[in-house]
């Protein structure tokens, strides 16, 4: 195959000389001793400007009080006085530096020729002669000399053991970073048939007596505070619903879940369909739900239909009733997984099975 | 006193020499020359904001512990006091109050990353638009390009660190991306977090990532980029004397040693000084990390922002159809695929062959030294500015909500624009910025040709008013004509004589397209032919016309003071 080449001329302009090296003007320090004497005195300043902010900033370490810790204007005020002083000691060592070299140090602009990237030719030969030796002495290639052997049995074991070893160390390695790998969890949260609401974070029940219309509750299920943090945390992670009270002339019901609200009362979850952020902020007029981090709005009084932003499905309804006691109960858990999508998010548990019988 | 210090320092200076003949490598470094430009020190600061990252780092994990075991907080900060939060989150509280310059040190960490990331960025930015990348430097553009990418993972592994609601919500949103990818995303999901989201594996993890692979992987390749640069030699300016096979500069030791020395000073000093004065990322403020709180104006560092400012672009709903599919029981985000995954692939692939595209319209093999100014290249100049504008806008839609917020916008209508103006603000910008550098390049023909206009204005006898134009000195000229006047790749035709169908053709074909969009539409540099008619050409060349407008000028000059010193004259006689 030929490869167009387009190389130009290396003097496209015929006719023009390089005027080479533009003409040095002096310095006011090369021609004028007093200018000269001045940048020195410039440059040591500077230098002793850096001392003095080392001085700074050990004076700001040791006798500025800190209190207790507690105070954080106490601990800005530290911080922007030793800051200043390391910023004294550094930028004067810099700052004088730089001006001695652009005011005392040469400034005749010097010339070095370049070589071409390109071995010669000699030594791409011997390079190449060297490999060929080589990989006859091995055995790898065969060669022309008597007793040359091609072992290409060798090499063929070789580059297989090679393949598969780094498996023996990569195989446990990632195998116990995903913990039982038992994705079919996304399913599950704590929500279940007759779970108290609660409120985030104190875990006071809510009746729905005490739901005005118009307010909006951010809610955990019972007992989550009860576990212990961790699993807390990767239980609220999935868990958290918040609660509005609409006006049920405002409300369109979403077939087939007449039953899942109270006299205007919808609980939905709180983890945006989209990534996963919490959807945190409601704007009352509108009933609208608002995710903060790529604004994600749903439409709470349409069975939180995505109104706008970037994602696609409803947020996930909590079903819920009235207990004996007046408080607000769970029904079930969610119909669906909450959150992000992902790529089974459809299949059902037996997904989940197989993978916890891999894990054994 | 002088002597004694010489002779110890030849005596080791010959201690280390025997044992290292370390003697070759000091001759070939002292003096080696490096052109002068203050666009060459972008890439010290980001060098040189690694050096602090580098040493705060290490001052900070004397006190971080990446725990995720939980406490209760009763440590000075009060307003805190019985929070439930992990190790990571207390130790970093702690570090903020009760270490002494503990904070300024988190806060000079934090400002030279920010930093470490826009020197990065800079750097290419200049590296493209002179053309630094061409042959031989392309594989250490790909270099380049790799500590960008492994600069963002040190940032936003970094970011995770202290497990405060901002960056835990950051990592939610990577959780989700995770989820998102075909096949294995929830596997992956898994791997990464040990489990379910949040659980209890992943800060020490990222630890391990922030404070050795990722720190030693761009070590590595700081020495490999910092070794080819000394092996290439420096790129230079255009200018007179400068050429493709020299290098024209001053040496290392001492300008260099000083400037460049001195220079790693004042970019501590400033990122000190910005760490002493600006608070940054108040952990304090945002509490530990919770997954059910998340407040407004919530927003990852700015090297993050345009991979989020993607993912806010991208509506989950297309003219009514969904970007979520599912396929035969399988789901498929493209609403989350698009925007964090394979607009970004494409966007940092794009970035990453960009030298072979060129090479590849320009057909050139020569190894280029001398650098191109941006308006000799519009095509390029064009491209680059329009992947700018393309990055500024993801970026400002990454922050939407707060611009949004300060200039009185509509959230929404100012993501509508957005989702039009990715798709038609990078063409325009292109368009534009090649219409600047052709205009620039038309003017660089009109100096050279008619010279500066002077300011004088000359009345001929006639009436006629001309501006009086003086002559391009040497040096404004070679600069002005010196460059490569690169033209469409010529291929072979596709038959040869016998008629017979040539391999590669279609690909060559493909070349000279891609040659024709770079440089089909060109200002040619004035040639010699033009250059001297218009300099003897009796009205119109430039020193001739100048010299004889400005002997009229004199002349002109030199009557009316005549006249005037007569008029004046007879005032006198008369009194």
């Amino acid at each position: 195959m030929s490869t167009p080449e387009n190389t130009p001329d290396d003097a496209p302009q015929e006719g023009f000389v390089d005027p080479g090296l533009a003409h040095h003007r002096p310095r006011r320090a090369d021609v004028d001793p007093k200018a000269d004497k001045r940048a020195e005195r410039q440059v040591a300043a500077l230098f002793g400007l850096s001392a003095v902010g080392t001085v700074i900033a050990l004076w700001a370490y040791f006798t500025k009080d800190t209190g207790d810790g507690g105070d954080v204007a106490t601990i800005q005020s530290v911080n922007m006085w030793i800051g200043i002083g390391v910023f004294l000691a550094m930028s004067g060592i810099g700052f004088g530096a730089i001006h001695w070299a652009k005011t005392l140090m040469r400034d005749h602009e010097m010339v070095e020729e370049r070589h071409e990237m390109r071995s010669s030719d000699e030594n791409r030969a011997a390079a190449i002669q060297n490999l060929k030796d080589g990989a006859e002495d091995s055995g790898l290639a065969g060669g022309e000399g008597e007793g040359a052997k091609r072992r290409s049995v060798l090499k063929g074991s070789l580059i297989t053991a090679m393949a598969i070893a780094p498996l023996a160390i990569l195989v446990p390695q990632i195998g116990n970073m995903g913990g039982d790998w038992n994705v079919s969890k996304f399913r599950h949260t704590m929500w279940g048939p007759g779970v108290r609401l609660a409120r985030d974070p104190d875990g006071a029940l809510i009746k729905a007596a005490d739901v005005t219309v118009g307010s909006a509750y951010h809610v955990i299920p019972e007992g989550l505070n009860d576990l212990d943090h961790h699993h807390k945390m990767d239980a609220k992670a999935k868990a958290v619903v918040l609660l509005v009270r609409l006006d049920p002339s405002d409300l369109k019901i979403v077939p087939g879940r007449e039953d899942w609200s109270f006299d205007g009362i919808v609980a939905y979850s709180k983890i945006c369909t989209h990534v996963g952020c919490p959807v945190a902020l409601y704007e009352q007029q509108t009933h609208h739900l608002l995710c903060p981090c790529h604004q994600s709005t749903f439409d709470v009084s349409d069975g939180a239909k995505v109104v706008f932003g970037p994602a696609k499905r409803p947020l996930p309804q909590l079903p819920i009733a009235i207990d004996d006691e007046g408080y607000i109960v769970a029904k079930n858990d969610f119909d669906e997984p909450v959150g992000p999508s992902y790529w089974e998010r459809l299949k059902g548990d037996s997904s989940g099975a197989e993978a916890e019988e891999e894990s054994h | 006193m002088g002597t004694k210090v010489n002779s110890a320092a030849a005596g080791t200076a010959n201690y280390v020499d025997e044992r290292t003949s370390i003697g070759g490598f000091v001759k070939f470094f002292a003096r080696k020359l490096f052109p002068d430009h203050w666009s060459f020190m972008l890439g010290e600061i980001a060098l040189y904001s690694f050096i602090i990252l580098l040493i705060s780092g290490v001052f900070l994990t004397a006190f971080f512990v990446p725990s995720m075991e939980t406490v209760h907080y009763d440590g000075a900060f009060a307003t805190m006091h019985g929070v439930e939060m992990t190790k990571a989150f207390e130790s970093t509280l702690y570090t903020s109050f009760e270490v002494p310059g503990g904070l300024l040190i988190r806060q000079i960490h934090h400002w030279s990353a920010l930093l470490f990331l826009a020197a990065i960025m800079t750097h290419m930015c200049r590296v493209f638009f002179t053309g630094a990348f061409r042959k031989p430097r392309e594989l250490n553009w790909l270099v380049g390009f790799t500590l960008m990418i492994l600069g963002l993972a040190a940032g936003f592994t970094g970011y995770s660190l202290p497990d405060d609601v901002l960056s835990g919500n950051g990592l939610r949103i990577v959780d989700g991306v995770i989820k998102s990818i075909p096949l294995i995303g929830s596997y992956t999901s898994y791997w990464m977090f040990g489990g379910e989201f949040p659980g209890t594996a992943l800060i020490p993890r990222v630890f391990t990532a922030h404070v050795l692979l990722v720190p030693a992987l761009i070590l590595a390749l700081v020495g490999l980029h910092l070794f080819l640069v000394f092996l290439h030699k420096h790129t230079q300016y255009p200018g007179g004397g400068k050429t493709h096979k020299n290098v024209v500069g001053l040496p290392l030791f001492p300008v260099y040693t000083a400037k460049a020395g001195g220079f790693f000073f004042v970019v501590f000093g400033i990122v000190a000084l910005m760490a002493a004065v600006f608070t940054i990322n108040p952990v304090w403020n945002y509490g530990p990390y919770d997954p059910s709180p998340v407040s407004a104006g919530t927003q990852p560092d700015w090297y993050i922002l345009f991979v989020d400012g993607a993912l806010r672009l991208m509506p989950g709903w297309l003219f009514g159809l969904p970007m979520e599919w599912e396929l035969w029981g399988y789901t498929l985000s493209w609403n989350i695929l698009i925007p964090a995954v394979i607009v970004p692939g494409l966007f940092f692939g794009f970035i990453a062959l960009y030298p072979w595209i060129e090479a590849w319209a320009t057909g050139d093999k020569g190894e280029k030294h001398v650098l191109d100014r941006p308006r000799n290249v519009p095509v390029r100049t064009g491209i680059g500015v329009a992947t700018i504008v393309f990055y500024v806008i993801l970026v400002l839609e990454g922050s939407n909500d707060i611009v949004a917020n300060m200039f009185h916008l509509s959230l929404n209508d100012l993501t509508i624009f957005f989702q039009w103006a990715i798709f038609i603000l990078p063409p325009i910008a292109f368009w534009i910025t090649k219409r600047i550098c052709l205009g620039l390049q038309r003017k660089d023909r009109e100096l050279v040709l008619h010279g500066h206009e002077s300011g004088t204005i000359v009345r001929h006898e006639n009436g006629e008013y001309i501006e009086v134009h003086t002559p391009l000195d040497e040096q404004e000229v070679w600069l002005r004509v010196n460059y490569d006047n690169r033209k469409p790749l010529e291929i072979e035709p596709e038959f040869n004589e016998l008629g017979v169908r040539r391999p590669g053709y279609k690909w060559d074909r493909r070349k000279q397209k891609l040659s024709r969009f770079f440089y089909e539409e060109r200002v040619e540099p004035v040639s010699w032919e033009e250059y001297q008619e218009a300099l003897h050409h009796h009205d119109h060349g430039p020193s001739a016309e100048g010299k004889a407008e400005g002997a009229e000028a004199d002349e002109a000059d030199a009557r009316l003071t005549e006249e005037w010193e007569k008029v004046e004259d007879e005032q006198a006689s008369e009194k």
